[in-house]
């Protein structure tokens, strides 16, 4: 009973050893705020990675993919049937992105993938990255009238709005298109025609029958005013930058069109190169996305890349993605899908397993800063031993007189261990509302420290997210302020024990 | 104070109404009873045989009490004198088993005490044995009340003390009336006087209701008139309720008002 008078009175009338605890409560805060924040970063990349990636992918070990998808479709099936939810294959292949910028050519280096835009959406998150309305309801490569976003639509409208998008569309190619005659009329010196891209020769392409159209007669029926290329999604990055006050400015718009050159199938490969028109633009916020992947319809890419058999009229693919059933073991399927294959010819992957060694290391971070932190914490503990040392020093005093009225050694030891383990209760306290506090308050904290350093916490213009992401861990603060009541305590152990220890006559001759 | 006879002569009755039942809750209960309460009036309450302490000063040892011989009866007032330094506290340290003799022994009762294990000599000088001192010993953080009610606390665990506290605190009140006190019952002991601090250093001793008194130059600290109104309260408290008192102080005077005093010369006792 006294025990517990004693510690509250010592934790009220003794300021100092508040404000050894303060260390506590500040190491608590920060290994909250730290781990929500890292936590946060993780969950948030991780929903992006699975967002594009589906749960397995299946996919062959060479460029020029697989035979017969609808085959391979129907063995996975067979192997691992009742886990399925849905399939949809791509053609996934290395190419060059070209467009024009104020009458010069850039160039992007991008993963050209090809989707079926109808079984896509079951497989992964892809349509919800778009930035029309009507293409995040239902995917379409057909180029829209107009009403593509202008504000941000992931950011909760935090981002700045992106004005050039209120004229992407139609509108945008026919006043383009009005621009690029007014110009040749003008000056047409500069119309002289490039050469026309080599068409394919036929002895290179596997299935040889296959008549391909040649550009010059496209071109003779093509109006761009009136008509679009097959249509393309670009990886938002690849074609726009952020300015430092995070606002994005976009070298082309939906409606533009783009030039795509990859490499056929079949030996040796051949490089073939075919008009796009952009219809609309894929924003995931993972930047290694949104900055390399270009989709284009599945049909019209192994078309170009001579994958479709002309006899029967079977593709060719690259990849098959799996979507597994709520519940399902995505490695179970992984290792059956390995044992069912062979494996030199074929690849299958868990989403986790494409994205492994970052999703490692992130996790490898959170593990280092935390034994950091936890450091810290531990260095206030020898702060709590230090002022604890002074504690039972200054009341040897009390300690003799408690032991004249009857106190045993290990209740005395029991008064400053109790006493430790209230400081370390009241630190981790204040700690863990404070940590939750800034935690709620993230973004405007950092927003402040940024206003008062002058340098921005957190640069919208490299992380492709508005604001910081986080996610509170229940267990994982429970295991924080766990961590520091131990510390608190073991370091009250040995002041205690000393105390434990005081002889009651030397402590009551003090005076 | 205007008149500590009567009011102390009311003490005993509510000392004895409240608090002899739960003397025999204690697992130690029966030994200790026995202890306090001996067989025949003929056994001394306190013995002491033969006392050897001495301290270590570096390498160096001072031999403080060389063979000291004592007797005190039930219900006697002692009062040892001494010069400053003779080891008068020592011998009180020893007496109320807060240290061990290097030889000899000190009996309580028919019971030898000096070489008890520490739990029951923790609960001796819990129960069975007030102490109080110079310098008051009151502990600064607590109200008087509280430290009035310390050892109750110590010697009764958190659910046995709450389920008390009120019988503990009413008779609490009533002993910190009885010494003049009612009026100080919330304030820190800093926010009091010498004398008020001796009383409540006094009521402290007195609840757990022991049949012996330790006093270590209870007046010492305080001027003439207080230390007399503080002598008063032991003498009444001797006189009225037979509490034995062994009291040790430097004032010939103040040594005076004892039944007996015994002389501390050289480590060892003169009559």
């Amino acid at each position: 009973m006294y025990k517990l008078l004693l510690c509250w009175r010592y934790l009220r009338t003794r300021y100092i050893a508040l404000a050894s605890i303060i260390s506590v409560m500040l190491g608590v805060a920060t290994m909250i705020v730290v781990n929500s924040v890292m936590e946060g970063f993780t969950a948030e990349m991780q929903k992006r990675i699975h967002g594009i990636v589906s749960d397995v992918v299946f996919e062959a070990r060479s460029l020029d993919g697989m035979p017969d998808a609808q085959w391979h479709e129907h063995r996975i099936r067979q192997v691992v049937g009742e886990e399925i939810e849905g399939m949809s294959s791509t053609v996934v292949v290395p190419a060059m992105l070209s467009f024009q910028h104020g009458g010069n050519w850039l160039t992007r280096q991008v993963q050209l993938i090809g989707i079926d835009e109808t079984t896509q959406s079951l497989v992964s998150d892809f349509s919800k990255y778009l930035q029309h309305p009507e293409n995040r309801r239902t995917m379409s490569f057909q180029l829209r009238e107009g009403g593509y976003d202008v504000q941000d639509y992931q950011s909760d409208g935090e981002a700045p709005p992106r004005t050039q998008m209120t004229e992407a569309g139609w509108a945008h190619r026919r006043r383009m298109t009005r621009l690029k005659n007014f110009q040749e009329r003008m000056n047409p010196a500069s119309t002289e025609k490039p050469k026309p891209p080599e068409a394919l020769s036929p002895s290179a392409d596997p299935f040889a029958a296959h008549p391909l159209t040649g550009p010059e007669e496209d071109k003779a029926r093509f109006d761009p005013e009136n008509e679009q290329h097959t249509g393309a999604v670009l990886g938002i990055a690849m074609i726009s930058f952020r300015t430092p006050e995070g606002e994005d400015k976009f070298l082309a718009l939906p409606g533009d069109d783009v030039k795509l050159t990859f490499p056929t199938a079949g030996q040796p490969p051949k490089v073939v190169s075919d008009n796009f028109t952009i219809v609309d633009f894929y924003e995931s916020k993972m930047s290694e996305y949104d900055a390399s992947f270009v989709f284009v319809p599945i049909r019209k890419l192994q078309e170009l890349r001579g994958m479709i058999d002309p006899t029967t009229g079977v593709a060719m693919v690259n990849a098959i993605q799996i979507k597994l059933k709520p519940g399902a073991d995505g490695n179970l399927v992984r290792d059956k899908l390995r044992a069912a294959f062979p494996p030199e010819l074929y690849g299958v992957y868990t989403w986790r397993d494409k994205q492994g060694p970052l999703l490692a290391a992130v996790n490898m971070e959170i593990t280092i800063l935390n034994v950091l932190l936890f450091l810290i914490i531990a260095v206030a503990g020898f702060g709590i031993l230090a002022i604890f040392f002074m504690i039972v020093v200054e009341k040897t005093r009390d300690i003799g007189i408690l032991k004249s009225l009857g106190a045993s050694s290990r209740s005395v030891m029991g008064i400053f261990l109790g006493y430790g383990f209230s400081l370390g209760a009241v630190g981790a306290g204040v700690g863990l509302a404070l940590g939750l506090l800034m935690v709620r308050y993230i973004n405007e904290f950092a927003a402040l420290i940024g206003r008062i350093t002058g340098r921005p916490v957190f640069d919208p213009s490299i992380y492709y997210f508005y604001k910081i992401p986080t996610v509170v861990l229940p267990g994982t603060v429970m295991w924080i302020v766990a961590g520091a009541l131990l510390i608190a305590v073991a370091a009250s152990i040995l002041p205690a024990r000393r105390a434990a220890r005081l002889h009651p006559v030397e402590a009551l001759r003090y005076e | 104070m205007s008149n500590p006879a009567t009011s102390l002569r009311h003490t005993t009755e509510v000392k004895t109404a409240v608090f002899e039942p739960h003397c025999r809750f204690e697992t130690l209960e029966q030994e200790f009873a026995a202890l306090a309460m001996p067989p025949s009036e003929t056994q001394k309450h306190l013995r002491v045989v033969d006392l050897h302490k001495s301290y270590c000063k570096g390498s160096l040892e001072v031999p403080v009490l060389r063979g000291v011989n004592l007797e005190v009866g039930r219900g006697e007032f002692v009062a040892v004198v001494g010069q400053s330094g003779c080891g008068k506290s020592t011998l009180l340290h020893l007496l109320g088993t807060l240290d061990a003799p290097d030889k000899g022994e000190i009996y309580y009762g028919a019971q030898r005490v000096d070489n008890l294990p520490a739990a029951q000599r923790d609960h001796l000088r819990n129960r069975h044995i007030g102490m109080i001192f110079q310098f008051y010993h009151l502990l600064p953080e607590l109200n008087t009340l509280e430290n009035v009610l310390f050892p109750l606390m110590i010697g009764h665990g958190v659910g046995g003390y709450l389920r008390r506290r009120g019988e503990f605190r009413r008779r609490a009140k009533e002993l910190l009336e009885l010494l003049g006190l009612s009026h100080r019952v919330k304030h820190r002991p800093r926010e009091l006087s010498g004398g008020e601090m001796q009383r409540a250093a006094i009521g402290r001793a007195l609840i757990s209701n022991p049949s012996l008194l330790l006093a270590d130059e209870p007046t010492g600290n305080l001027d003439q008139a207080t230390g007399v109104e503080i002598l008063q309260i032991l003498k009444d408290l001797n006189r009225r309720e037979s509490l034995t008192i062994v009291m040790v102080t430097h004032d010939p005077l103040i040594a005076a008002q004892a039944d007996r005093i015994v002389r501390l010369v050289a480590g060892r006792i003169e009559e």
